[in-house]
């Protein structure tokens, strides 16, 4: 039983650590009163933002010259420039333009899916390069790096600092972001500008600001999460639509959190390990099972969503004013 | 004591002609197939006259690739209709993927077990599309019910829905897959062709297309002179005014998603039994989602609707071609795709708000 | 004699809406340390002029001295800074939060965020001018007076030494008035100067030192409390009667049409909004009902017509065809339909609740009838029948039926509603605020059609707020006080005096000390 923890929780948490940026991310955002369906689509370019960040440093340094904080800092770059790229767009269209947040939303998601994908599999064409596929093994060699004690510590050192140091990252920010929604002013402006931005417009805060900074702050937390698929869970190597439907799951997971980051650091691997515990189970001839133990993540968000409308706990509800927009009204 | 004067203010429109607002959402696409253009030269060297030929000749250069093309549109433009009922009442469904799902699940399910058993194929017909209705239908029941009692949130709601469908259709794509470990279920039913949609004319997209043609004339009668549709309309602008014309408004917003959700079903069962002959867990391929925009940039007009999904099929057909003949990844039709959305979209402001640039001189 | 120091002075303040002058050349003062009532009629201009101290509006005309240093009031914010904090009708409050975090909303003190230091500072404000606040409770668990509270302790917590309260009472029982009122007293010995705006007298009288009076836009002007009692607050107030010249012939054979016994009905807060009113409306005359905004009116009318829910009472119909009764109370909007009872009702929110503001005249005239026709289709030609009836005889102005009626003029809009409503050949018709923002011409075209329906025997049940075009238009008035009804008077006899004394006065009884 031991045995099987210590393999099974770093597995969960490697799954959890791209759902744990992606929710932080999307939790921010959603705190303004932005339902941004686009994350599934900015985790991919955020993805792709890495490795091409990567892959042109790697393809095009000599062997053996590569640079680790080079190899570490670039792809990281390109990553949070192509998340926040997009989160600006997003703000765009639904803050300036005033335009529906579900179909921009839907739009972005489109739109980065595609651009992930087209990259990914013509990278090295159009680049030229002379590789037969984008293997970034140097940048996620670097990205890796654990502890290098981790291993002479037992199942201590395999559960808990296995990890790269992106992993940490994430619960760090997941911490930090629940304690600047909850501790600071800035998170009480925030929170009052989903809740009511009428009432934080009189209160003399800036809305349109603070929609602006949380999107793209959120974007580029969740745009990490791609990164940290690609470079470190997939060891660099980009496979067409391999990220799947980890970013619907990341939304998912806001909603199993109500709106909580600190609570998803334990929830995300909850809902990694849910996902890979198919691979785990002694099924027998009944394969088939393993993609009803895939559903549990969803329906046990269903239920929770359903739970808390039904108990109408204040506290618990999405924010107010989510999905909606807001302008002052014209004099 | 100063105070900062904006250099313009958005005022809201009170009249556009409706030829000045196709106008500007004419201007937008424009713009958006220039930037389409811009990105593909850039990315593929080639120069834009060529381009939009080849774009041309992936969508319409052979009989084959017409008949593909109509074929998309139909699927595209009816899930866009079955979406569209719930959009005019302003549920935000999302989960025409999931509920499009369901219906083909529910129509494989059919032609798989009963494939043997029925002799008739306009019986076993039939009850393929009462399946697939059905648990399209329930599909979209589920979220209306808990929104119209205790406002349950839908996006949210039907967003999960989705995916719980999808595992659902693979979990029975491994219970049926043919042969055993393939992890597909391969053509159904390929000896006898039972529940095959007849091919009219030996066309095989002929029955849809004319269905789809039939739904679109259907949907739009629907909501335009029925008092279901017009029930819809007045919901959809403001409850209150709803109850005050003696509107059951719980009862409106579920008896509207058992449609949407029903025409979902029966999309996934054209797809099932029509196009694919199978199922798979990518069957939809996000066209439940590209619907929502589809319905949404077409303002809920069932025939402006056939003008936008024929243009994002027309994309991604021809940005397909481009792609092959390049050899690049055929995800470049939905860059391509995401670029015309956001410009149609960011143009919607232009058609309902202006910019009013300040005097120069500062007032107090 | 100490020269009195002004807190606020306003000179020549004039504000247009459009071609509306809703504040004409005003000069206002409030001397440091008093507590002054602005008092005036719905519509007299009283909010406006205090929205351009608070930063809302900024004034076309005229200039603001505040410790008699001119000073501009551009936004919120420039009026905090001049020390200055409004509370409005409609509190601006985040439910979710709790008292402190509201409180400190929007503030940026130095160092991090504290709750519990603001939170002692909250309670140290309360102790001193006795609030009743806990500074850790949600909003969405208070009652309104308690929110009323976090907004004024908000104002004084940001160190305003000026207030105004907009109608501060309109939402208060009278016990919580008594408290609010002593807050306010100790606010003023603390220094603090207080602006009330009321229309209610007995307060103007408990609580001020001094009244000041607008009509229509216009400083009448100002006196000592201790120099006015009700009866000259109230000449002020309404002014002398204009006469207006509508056409009022006698009721045709008024019979009882609709009865309504003993009703009650409570807000999705518990909050009683109507309690036990009788009267009867009676077909062929118009029934006026007077009262301050927010006595119950739109509760009255819509528990009618079936839309707000009835606690207790009933509500009888009187059927003139087949001579039974019904009673309409427990049936909604579709029920009473269905009942064959045609009743016309023109809501005070005409296009949040009585138009479709995306469809055009014919859409909006199905509204009633999209039902009447068999089968799944709506039948549209008896709609543009009417919608063509109601634009040729209105003289809607419109480009077309199918032009959406949000983009039409205000008076447009109305014409259609009360178009609409009168085309089903009512035998109740209920209108709120029917003219409500209406030119003079428009007005009296819904006058007219007013009365034409009661010749035809009609009941008219007219809420207005207009005391002149209540007195002049109406047969009989039912005056509504606090959710009561403070008394029924005949209009062609009663004067605006005897109305306007009504109005104030919960019950119909004197509450004067």
């Amino acid at each position: 039983m031991l045995n099987f923890l210590v393999t099974f929780i770093p597995r969960a948490i490697m799954q959890g650590i791209p759902l744990l940026y992606g929710s932080t991310g999307e939790i921010l955002t959603e705190k303004s009163g932005n339902l941004n369906l686009g994350i599934p689509g900015i985790m991919y370019m955020g993805a792709i933002g890495s490795v091409i960040g990567a892959f042109y440093y790697e393809t095009f340094t000599p062997k053996g010259q590569m640079n680790a904080f080079l190899g570490v800092l670039i792809p990281l770059a390109c990553c949070l420039l192509f998340s926040f790229l997009t989160g600006l767009l997003y703000c765009f269209l639904t803050v300036s333009l005033r335009a529906n947040q579900n179909v921009t939303g839907l739009a972005i998601t489109t739109f980065g899916v595609g651009f992930g994908n087209f990259f990914g599999g013509s990278l090295i064409k159009l680049s030229n390069a002379e590789v037969p596929a984008i293997v970034l093994g140097g940048t996620s060699g670097y990205i890796k790096t654990a502890l290098p004690f981790a291993n002479k510590l037992g199942w201590f050192g395999q559960v808990f600092l296995s990890y790269g140091f992106l992993a940490y990252l994430a619960i760090v920010i997941a911490i930090l972001a629940s304690y600047v929604l909850k501790r600071t002013r800035v998170g009480l402006h925030l929170r009052a500008v989903g809740e009511s931005p009428a009432t934080a417009d009189a209160a003399g805060i800036n809305v349109v600001k603070y929609k602006y900074i949380a999107t793209c702050i959120g974007s580029m937390i969740a745009g990490l999460g791609g990164l940290y698929y690609v470079l470190d869970y997939s060891n660099g190597i980009w496979s067409h639509n391999a990220f799947g439907d980890r970013g619907w799951l990341a939304i998912a997971l806001v909603i199993f959190t109500i709106w909580r980051p600190s609570v998803s650091v334990l929830a995300s691997i909850l809902f990694g390990g849910l996902y890979i515990l198919y691979l785990y189970i002694p099924t027998g001839t009944e394969m088939a099972i393993k993609e009803i133990y895939k559903m549990f993540p969803y329906v046990i968000t269903l239920l929770v969503l359903i739970i808390v409308s039904l108990r109408k706990k204040r506290e618990d509800q999405p924010p107010m004013s989510l999905g909606l927009p807001y302008f002052r009204e014209e004099r | 004591m100063k105070s900062k004067k904006a250099l313009f203010h958005i005022v809201k429109r009170d009249t556009l002609p409706w030829y000045k607002s196709w106008m500007i959402r004419g201007a937008a696409i424009l713009l958006a197939l220039v930037m389409c253009s811009l990105v593909t030269v850039m990315v593929t060297g080639l120069n834009p006259l060529d381009l939009y030929k080849t774009m041309f000749y992936g969508a319409f250069g052979t009989e084959r690739k017409t008949w593909v093309l109509f074929q998309k549109l139909a699927i595209l433009l009816g899930i866009s209709l079955a979406v569209t009922p719930a959009f005019k009442m302003r549920f935000w469904n999302i989960g025409a993927e999931g509920q499009v799902m369901a219906g083909g699940l529910a129509c494989a399910a059919i032609m798989i077990t009963l494939g043997n058993k029925v002799s008739s194929n306009g019986l076993m017909i039939l009850m393929m599309v009462v399946a697939s209705i059905v648990a399209g239908a329930v599909w979209g029941f589920l979220p209306a019910f808990f929104k119209a009692h205790w406002n349950t949130n839908e996006t949210l709601f039907t967003l999960m829905m989705n995916y719980i469908a999808i595992q659902l259709a693979a979990y029975f794509i491994i219970i049926w897959e043919v042969p055993k470990g393939s992890g597909k279920i391969g053509m159904i039913n390929q000896n006898t062709r039972m529940g095959w949609l007849p091919y009219l004319g030996g066309k095989q997209y002929a029955i849809i297309i004319i269905v789809i043609a039939i739904l679109t004339v259907l949907l739009h009668i629907y909501l335009k002179y029925s008092k279901h549709g017009y029930e819809i309309a007045v919901v959809g602008e403001s409850e209150r005014t709803a109850r005050y014309a003696g509107i059951k408004v719980e009862w409106v917003i579920i008896r509207t998603m058992i449609l949407s959700g029903a025409l979902c079903g029966f999309m996934g069962m054209l797809l099932v039994g029509g196009t694919d002959h199978t199922l798979s867990t990518d069957i939809v391929g996000g066209r439940g989602f590209t619907a929502v925009m589809v319905s949404w940039l077409a303002k809920f007009n069932p025939i402006v609707m056939v003008l936008t999904s024929f243009l994002l099929v027309f994309m991604q057909l021809g940005a397909k071609e481009v792609a092959t003949n390049f050899y690049l990844n055929e995800s470049f039709s939905e860059i391509l795709t995401g670029i015309i959305l956001f410009f149609i979209i960011g143009c919607e402001f232009f058609i309902t708000y202006k910019l009013q640039f300040s005097k120069s001189g500062k007032e107090a | 004699m100490e020269a009195v120091k002004n807190a606020i002075k306003m000179e020549g303040i004039t504000k247009r809406f459009g071609s509306v002058v809703a504040n004409n050349a005003i000069n206002l003062e409030l001397h440091e340390g008093e507590i002054l009532s602005l008092l005036g009629e719905n519509g007299s201009g009283k909010t406006t002029l205090m929205n351009m101290l608070s930063g809302i509006y900024y004034p076309d005309e005229g200039q603001i001295y505040i410790h008699d240093k001119p000073v501009t009031i551009a936004s919120p914010k420039d009026a905090f800074d001049n020390g200055i904090g409004m509370i409005h009708q409609h509190f601006k409050l985040v439910d979710v939060f709790t008292a402190t975090e509201n409180i400190i909303l929007g503030l940026n003190e130095d160092g991090k965020m504290n709750l519990k230091e603001a939170g002692r500072k909250i309670k140290e404000i309360s102790q001193k001018y006795g609030f009743d606040i806990d500074p850790d409770q949600k909003i969405y668990n208070m009652s309104v007076s308690q929110k009323q509270t976090v907004e004024i302790v908000k104002v004084l917590y940001r160190g305003a030494d000026i207030l105004i309260l907009d109608e501060p009472t309109a939402v208060l029982t009278p016990q919580e008035t008594d408290r609010l009122f002593a807050v306010m007293r100790n606010m003023q010995k603390d220094g603090k100067s207080l602006i009330i705006i009321t229309h209610k007298l007995h307060e103007v009288l408990d609580v001020s030192d001094r009244v000041a009076i607008l009509r229509k836009g216009e400083y009448i002007g100002d006196v000592l409390t201790k120099d006015a009692d009700q009866q000259s607050l109230t000449d002020m107030m309404v002014g002398r009667s204009v006469s207006l010249n509508i056409n009022r012939p006698a009721p045709v054979d008024p019979k009882p049409r609709l009865e309504v016994k003993g009703l009650t009905v409570y807000d999705e807060l518990g909050v009683k909004r109507l309690n036990n009113i009788n009267f009867t409306a009676y077909s062929g005359e118009i029934l006026g009902i007077a009262g301050v905004a927010g006595s119950g009116q739109r509760e009255l009318l819509e528990a009618i017509s079936g839309l707000y829910p009835i606690a207790e009472g009933s509500v009888i119909y009187h059927n003139p065809k087949s001579g039974k009764t019904e009673n309409l109370a427990g049936k909604d909007p579709l029920e009473i339909q269905r009942a064959g009872i045609s009743m016309a009702f023109v809501p005070e929110d005409r296009l949040g609740m009585g138009l479709v503001g995306s469809m055009g005249m014919t859409g909006n005239m199905m509204l009633r009838s999209w039902r009447k026709k068999k089968g799944i289709f709506v039948d549209k030609k008896e709609p543009e029948r009417v919608a063509n009836e109601v634009w040729k005889e209105l003289e809607v102005v419109t480009p077309s039926i199918d032009f959406p009626v949000r983009r039409m003029s205000g008076g447009n809009v109305q014409k259609v509603l009360v178009g609409r409503e009168i085309a089903q050949d009512p035998a109740v018709l209920m209108t709120a605020y029917a003219v409500r923002g209406l030119d003079i011409n428009t007005s009296y075209t819904i006058y007219n059609l007013l009365t034409s329906e009661k010749m035809k025997g009609v009941a008219v049940v007219y809420v207005g707020e207009d005391l002149d075009v209540l007195l002049e238009l109406c047969d009989r008035l039912l005056v509504l006080c606090g959710g009561q009804v403070s008394g029924v008077v005949d209009a062609r006899t009663t004067d605006k005096r005897q109305v306007g004394v009504l109005m104030t006065r919960v019950g119909g009884k004197g509450d004067e000390k």
